[in-house]
């Protein structure tokens, strides 16, 4: 005999499945109300790129704001609004802030982008009374996230992401394939695709390759396709890094042969 | 009133893209301000016939997605005034793709445009429903050969049952026949159908015959719509094809051995 419940359950349509998702956030970093407005740096970004931060999901660090009514998490959210995000989710809140923004429907994330573990917040009385972590008095880098390795060639259609660091392919890389990185990218071979580095929003990530002729490449966003790159630097070996707001791609010389050139 | 036009066919290799390009080139040349769509997702070729896989940033399944705006993916092309593509995207499948979401978008592109060309994937799974789901013209593109007169009269079927038309009960989608890589040579060798022996099975309006002509790779490999080589064989019979879908009144052409002599005979070859 079958358990009427889940008879009944399993009837009619599909039941509501809930399964694990992996999303890239951006997250900002609000700085201390007391010295500037919170968000005066966010309006300027926003008016390079009107419409590329359109519904863009958004994680507010609070790190750096003290845990006191002085600022105003709804009304900084609200403002967020209006420009376009969508707040999600703070990071580093301290009690009061969380339980805000709890109310507001906007998840208090754990702290476990490391290295801004919140040693500042915590009264830590654990510091003293517990020797034997006596890291928490100085906490140690966060776990280098390993390099990702591609050793076969990545075709066209294959989205390969290596998230929290850094991607290396020894293998070329097909034109319609997509590299992403929060890190940097390497490829040792040819990058006939499109390669994004600093997806997270790091914008010191770099892009190298031993010969250029891709389609897009992009760092925290800023992006140049096939068209916008030079064709004196197609086919050759570069790097591709941000300089300001300008994405610079520079032929990667032999160190050797530029002292001799000199 | 803006029209969707579907460029389907059921067998692959029949020459969709290449059609649809040369027919949404066609449209533009002739003043009407033209998009031609790419629905085959994960196997992006329009662009590349095109020729704009240089500029493409965001594409339909962004837009879809609400990921990007339609002006953030639409690529204007240089070449012919009023006529835009908008590419697909190479690392999603067809699961990408949503009645919704191109319902949505198709809307949006009719406030801007006369011609909504929409390049089907081969098949008549999702991708190819979805190609065709909202459209109000369609054009079959056939090989005279019977394994593809048989998938495009299965495609045919399928426009008469799972289009928005149909479904709605609404004016039946208007079909078109597009016979290309059309070889006179083996026609009458006998090694491919007649052009009468297609109309007999499919029984649709022929809409144009597009002779097999080396100009046609040579055009897709320099991503350049056909049409554009007013020269070629292929192009001019493009161009017949978009006037008489435009309502004009156009004999068709390069269907008969012409009376040539010795000399016609080699100039031709070596054209």
């Amino acid at each position: 005999m079958q358990n009427t419940e889940t008879r009944a359950a399993a009837g009619g349509s599909a039941p509501a499945k809930l399964r694990g998702g992996t999303f890239t956030l951006m997250v900002l970093d609000v700085p201390d109300p007391r010295r500037a407005d919170p968000l005066s740096g966010v309006e300027a970004k926003l008016r390079q790129a009107p419409s590329f931060f359109e519904d863009a999901p958004l994680v507010l660090d609070l790190q750096a704001v003290p845990d006191t009514d002085r600022f105003d998490l709804s009304e900084t959210v609200e403002r967020l609004r209006t420009l376009g995000f969508v707040p999600v989710g703070v990071q580093n809140a301290g009690d009061g802030h969380a339980a805000t923004a709890l109310n507001l429907g906007l998840c208090p994330f754990p702290a476990w982008r490391s290295g801004r573990q919140r040693p500042s917040r915590d009264p830590g009385p654990k510091t003293e009374t517990e020797p034997k972590r006596p890291e928490r008095e100085n906490p140690p880098p966060p776990p280098a996230q390993p390099a990702k390795l591609l050793s076969q060639p990545v075709r066209s259609g294959k989205r390969v992401y290596a998230r929290g660091g850094d991607l290396v392919a020894v293998a070329p890389i097909s034109a319609g394939a997509e590299l992403i990185a929060d890190g940097h990218i390497h490829v040792y071979g040819a990058l006939r695709g499109r390669a994004l580095a600093g997806v997270g929003g790091d914008e010191s990530a770099r892009i190298f390759c031993q010969k250029l002729d891709a389609e897009l490449v992009s760092i925290a966003g800023a992006y140049r396709v096939r068209e916008d790159i030079d064709e004196s630097l197609i086919g050759q070996p570069v790097q591709i890094y941000l300089q300001g707001e300008d994405l610079i791609i520079d032929p990667l010389r032999d160190p050797t042969a530029s002292t001799r050139r000199r | 009133m803006s029209k969707i036009i579907v460029m389907t066919s059921g067998k692959g290799g029949v020459g969709k893209t290449t059609s649809a390009a040369a027919f949404a080139a066609g449209l533009a040349q002739r003043g009407h301000k033209t998009v031609v769509v790419d629905f085959d997702v994960g196997l992006r070729n329009l662009d590349l016939v095109m020729g704009c896989e240089r500029r493409v940033v965001f594409d339909f399944i962004n837009v879809i997605h609400g990921e990007a705006k339609l002006s953030q993916a639409l690529v204007k092309d240089k070449r012919i005034d009023n006529l835009f593509i908008l590419p697909t995207s190479q690392t999603r499948d067809k699961d990408a793709l949503n009645t919704k979401g191109i319902g949505e978008a198709l809307e949006r592109l009719r406030e801007q445009f006369d011609y909504i060309v929409c390049d089907s994937p081969a098949g008549i799974e999702h991708g190819a429903v979805m190609a065709l789901y909202y459209a109000d013209e369609a054009i079959v593109v056939t090989n005279p050969e019977v394994s593809s007169v048989r998938d495009s009269d299965r495609i045919l079927g399928v426009l008469q049952s799972k289009s928005k038309r149909a479904e709605e009960g609404a004016d039946p989608v208007k079909e078109h026949l597009l016979l290309t890589r059309y070889d006179l040579d083996r026609v009458e060798r006998g090694e491919m159908l007649a052009i009468d022996d297609v109309l007999e099975i499919l029984s649709i309006p022929l809409l144009g015959v597009i002779p097999e002509d080396q100009a046609v790779l040579r055009a897709s490999n320099l991503g350049q719509p056909v049409v554009m080589d007013n020269e070629s064989q292929p192009g001019q019979a493009y161009g017949d094809a978009v006037g008489r879908f435009l309502g004009e009144d156009i004999p068709h052409r390069f269907i008969k051995r012409e009376k040539k002599g010795l000399f016609g005979r080699m100039f031709r070859r070596s054209a």
